[in-house]
């Protein structure tokens, strides 16, 4: 019974803390990605479109073309015809088109490794800025992003979602010592030219490249959960024979 | 039934219990280990590295030897000349594996008389097959030492001929290794790598 | 009924024999396992010492298969890591269990302590069981602080330098300190390199060497029990404790059920939630540490957070050094500051009791606000919580002296 009720005030703290680390995260208000890290599909046609469109500048300088390969079902041919436009030999790593120096001298600031960056800011990050470039004239690169305000980042794929203005409501606060603070609120963006994708054409074209950056952030994820399960049946079996020896070996003590 | 009868019951309970408890820990533990003994195993880097390379020999005189490294390991290749060529068929006595009857020392295809898929080319590892020392290359012919030119090796003094080959007497068991190696195109070679090739 | 027999008592002949004549291998298995009487109502909190061997058991072996592959150098820690994550086989499990096992050490040792606070662990005679416990919570700080520069992240990086130059308040000493504790202006590849070498083997030595003083301590004096019995003082004809049974077989088929259901829980987040929505890995730690930017929002690991919150919650840099200081010395003293003549909270009255649940709450308050930027109501709260914190041990001489205990049985407490 004692043991009962210590384990239920566990669940409880763990409850307490998880609700409290939801709080916290839900700070930035992003839009869900809904990536579907099981889809091989759209693995591969993020595959694709992130080789065709980000490689050029994105490394992804700890991924080697062959872990992609064999997790995404492409023989070693399809993998040089498809995705290998700037390496030889399956078992290199995606390195960038542009050296790293140029392209810091080009756009102030080398364009980051994409291997990890699904880790570091979450798949909905980055589902979001890729869909957040909007017109801004006082740009150096005629864009800004409602994700990454000041991005040095250009709209590289301006050709498939066309370009879009973005409409921000104005919300004046007085403080206390009557001086007054301006805020801008992001409320809806508004399509100016159009690209060859439709609105949700380009919707599924980021959300494929996201579900491949979250991917090969963790190429492993799929195989631990699998295992994670067997280990886990693993263990009830082991606890069962074990409970049994306690219980054997404790009958006697009054 | 009596209490004896209840003590030998459990008992056995006991023991068949502390069995298969420990036999179930000792799987679990035996599972465990399969992960960090693979660790230890050339990683997917070692391997990237260890890829086949590329020899090219379009240039090379005959008498010629170049050295290049695959995964690390020296390689000789030689192109012999026709008198070297000539003298592997001579003081076959003095050789403890003339016919290349130890398998694993080279692949079937360098299994003849010369050791070498194209017989002016010599590909061999240029370790010694006796503790791995590099065996140094001494091609001049004495011919009243009964030496033909071959390879040397300067730690423990075992010699092999032209076509790698061991003498007998000499602390070296077998052979020098030939690699696996094909011929992409008469001036190269691709070294560790010999699928589709023979 | 007669008691079961153990098997490695028993006295042996032979090979047995033969080594028993050159080391004492029968007399110690007997002295600290078949013939160790521990209580039989030793209930859930009494697990977390055995576990608390698991991880370090798991620390241990993965620590050494990850220095295999690791490269403690600023220019190629990050990679290394992510070389033992991707090209390494099985390198990503060997990296998750240890990087779960740092938290879980904490996690396992926290209620450990706990456990003693309930049950009056640290009172007489076992006073010093409970500072060697304390010398070994702090080199576990100092070994989970370390590891942490390790991987090279941002999170590592910018942690390090905020932990770091709080001993730069020490007033005199503080700057050469610090340039002590780095080698070098800034942290760099000079810490780095020191850290790992304090991280695989200064502090791993220490901390297996106070655990064995720890231990060896524990079975001097026998362990406590939920009601705070003494044991020893009601012993059989045979010389054997009434209410005692031995370590081994009775407590070690107890505690393998823990430990089996101990690693269910580890289990479960090294296979789906290694990185524990950020608490166990941090998000920002996926990218290498840049010298020239801070994250957003930095915050120590969770296990340090609890004393963070206490020094964030002071305005002053010399005085949230000595009051963090003082927060994480101050249970060394509990043998002392507690003076009820109990040991258990089964005897103790209410007083104690709401005192030891204020605390819980105020130590989990302080640990969440550690995460949480310093918001003006955050660090309102914290410095609440640390004067309770505070109140917690600074009172307790007077609390625990007017407090109302109930009698204490003779025999402990056990329901078959």
């Amino acid at each position: 019974m004692d043991k009962l009720r210590a384990l239920g005030r566990l669940v409880v703290l763990a409850a307490i803390l998880a609700a409290a680390q939801a709080h916290a995260s839900a700070g930035a208000a992003l839009e869900k990605a809904h990536i579907d890290p099981g889809n091989i599909a759209s693995l591969q046609r993020g595959a694709s479109n992130f080789m065709n469109y980000c490689s050029g500048c994105h490394s992804a300088r700890y991924v080697r073309f062959n872990t992609i390969g064999k997790y995404l079902g492409l023989s070693e041919e399809e993998l040089v015809d498809n995705l290998m436009f700037n390496a030889e030999k399956t078992f290199e790593t995606i390195q960038a088109s542009m050296p790293e120096n140029d392209a810091a001298r080009w756009y102030g600031k080398a364009p980051p490794d994409m291997s990890l960056m699904a880790r570091a800011k979450g798949a909905d990050y980055i589902y979001n800025f890729l869909k957040g470039f909007y017109l801004d004239p006082d740009s150096p690169t005629g864009v800004d992003n409602t994700v990454l305000a000041g991005t040095s980042m250009p709209h590289v794929l301006w050709e498939l979602q066309g370009y879009q203005k973005a409409h921000f409501s104005e919300h004046v606060e007085t403080n206390t010592d009557g001086s007054t603070t301006t805020t801008h609120e992001f409320d809806e963006f508004e399509l100016v030219s159009s690209g060859k994708l439709d609105a949700k054409e380009y919707e599924s074209f980021v959300r494929d490249t996201v579900n491949f950056l979250a991917y090969i952030a963790e190429p492993i994820r799929a195989e631990r959960r699998k295992l994670g399960t067997w280990v886990l049946i693993y263990l009830v079996v082991f606890l069962i024979i074990a409970r049994m020896l306690k219980k054997q070996i404790w009958k006697d003590v009054k | 039934m009596s209490e004896e009868d209840v003590d030998r019951i459990d008992r056995n309970r006991r023991h068949f219990l502390t069995v298969a408890t420990a036999v179930t820990g000792a799987v679990g533990a035996g599972m465990v280990a399969v992960p960090f003994l693979s660790s230890l195993k050339p990683s997917a880097r070692a391997q990237a590295l260890g890829a086949p390379v590329e020899v090219p020999i379009g240039s090379m005189q005959p008498g010629e030897m170049v050295r290049v490294l695959w995964r690390g390991k020296l390689v000789f290749v030689l192109r012999r000349t026709e008198e070297m060529l000539a003298s592997l068929g001579k003081d076959l006595d003095q050789l403890r594996d003339p016919n290349s009857d130890v398998i694993e020392q080279q692949p079937d295809y360098s299994r003849n008389e010369y050791r070498s898929v194209k017989r002016e080319y010599l590909v061999v590892e240029g370790s010694c097959t006796h503790l791995g020392c590099a065996p140094l290359e001494d091609f001049a012919v004495r011919p009243n030492e009964r030496w033909g030119g071959g390879f040397f090796c300067p730690c423990h003094g075992s010699k092999f001929d032209l076509a790698g080959r061991v003498f007998k007497g000499v602390p070296a068991p077998t052979n020098l290794r030939v690699p696996p190696h094909r011929f992409v195109r008469d001036d190269l070679i691709l070294l560790g790598q010999d699928t589709g090739a023979a | 009924m007669a008691r079961i027999e153990a098997e490695v008592g028993k006295p042996q002949g032979g090979f047995m024999k033969w080594i028993d004549d050159r080391f004492p291998f029968t007399s110690t298995m007997k002295y600290h396992a078949t013939e160790y009487y521990a209580s039989k109502n030793f209930n859930f909190w009494y697990v977390f010492g055995v576990l608390a061997m698991v991880v370090l058991v798991i620390q241990l072996v993965t620590g050494v298969f990850l220095t295999m592959n690791y490269k403690p150098a600023a220019a190629e820690a990050f990679a290394s890591v992510e070389y033992i994550m991707r090209d390494v086989e099985w390198g990503w499990l060997i990296r998750y269990m240890h990087s779960t096992g740092a938290s879980f050490f904490f996690i396992v040792v926290y209620l450990h302590m706990f456990r003693a606070m309930l049950y009056g662990s640290y009172k007489k005679p076992r006073e010093l069981i409970w500072i060697i416990g304390m010398l070994i919570f702090f080199v576990l700080m100092a070994e989970g602080f370390a590891g942490y520069l390790l991987p090279w992240g941002q999170m590592s990086y910018w942690g390090a330098q905020v932990i770091i130059s709080l001993f730069g308040a020490i007033p005199g000493i503080g700057e050469g300190l610090v340039e002590i504790i780095r080698g070098d202006y800034s942290i760099s590849d000079i810490t780095l390199n020191r850290f790992f070498a304090l991280h695989v083997i200064v502090l791993p030595l220490s901390l297996i060497g106070l655990i064995f003083v720890h231990i060896v301590a524990l079975h001097e004096v026998g362990s406590n029990n939920p009601d705070g019995v003494e044991i020893k003082q009601n012993k059989g004809a045979d010389g054997v404790p009434l209410d005692g049974v031995a370590f081994h077989p009775y407590h070690t088929s107890k505690d393998l059920v823990a430990i089996i259901v101990f690693l269910m829980l580890f289990s479960a987040v090294v296979f789906f939630a290694p990185d524990m929505g950020g608490y166990f890995l941090e998000h920002a730690n996926f990218e290498p540490a840049n010298l020239t930017a801070t994250p957003e929002h930095i915050a120590p690991v969770w296990y340090f957070t609890p004393f963070y919150a206490i020094l964030r919650a002071v305005p002053d840099k010399l005085w949230g050094f000595i009051l963090f200081g003082t927060a994480v010395l101050l249970p060394v003293f509990l043998p002392w500051l507690d003076r009820a003549r109990v040991k258990s909270i089964r005897y103790r009255g209410w007083i104690y009791k709401s005192a030891l649940s204020i605390f819980v709450v105020t130590f989990l308050s302080l640990g969440w606000l550690g995460t949480q930027p310093a918001e003006p109501i955050y660090v309102l709260a914290a410095r609440i919580f640390s004067v309770l914190y505070f109140a917690f041990f600074l009172l307790m001489p007077y609390y625990t002296t007017v407090d109302k205990t109930k009698p204490v049985p003779e025999r402990v407490v056990y329901h078959g």
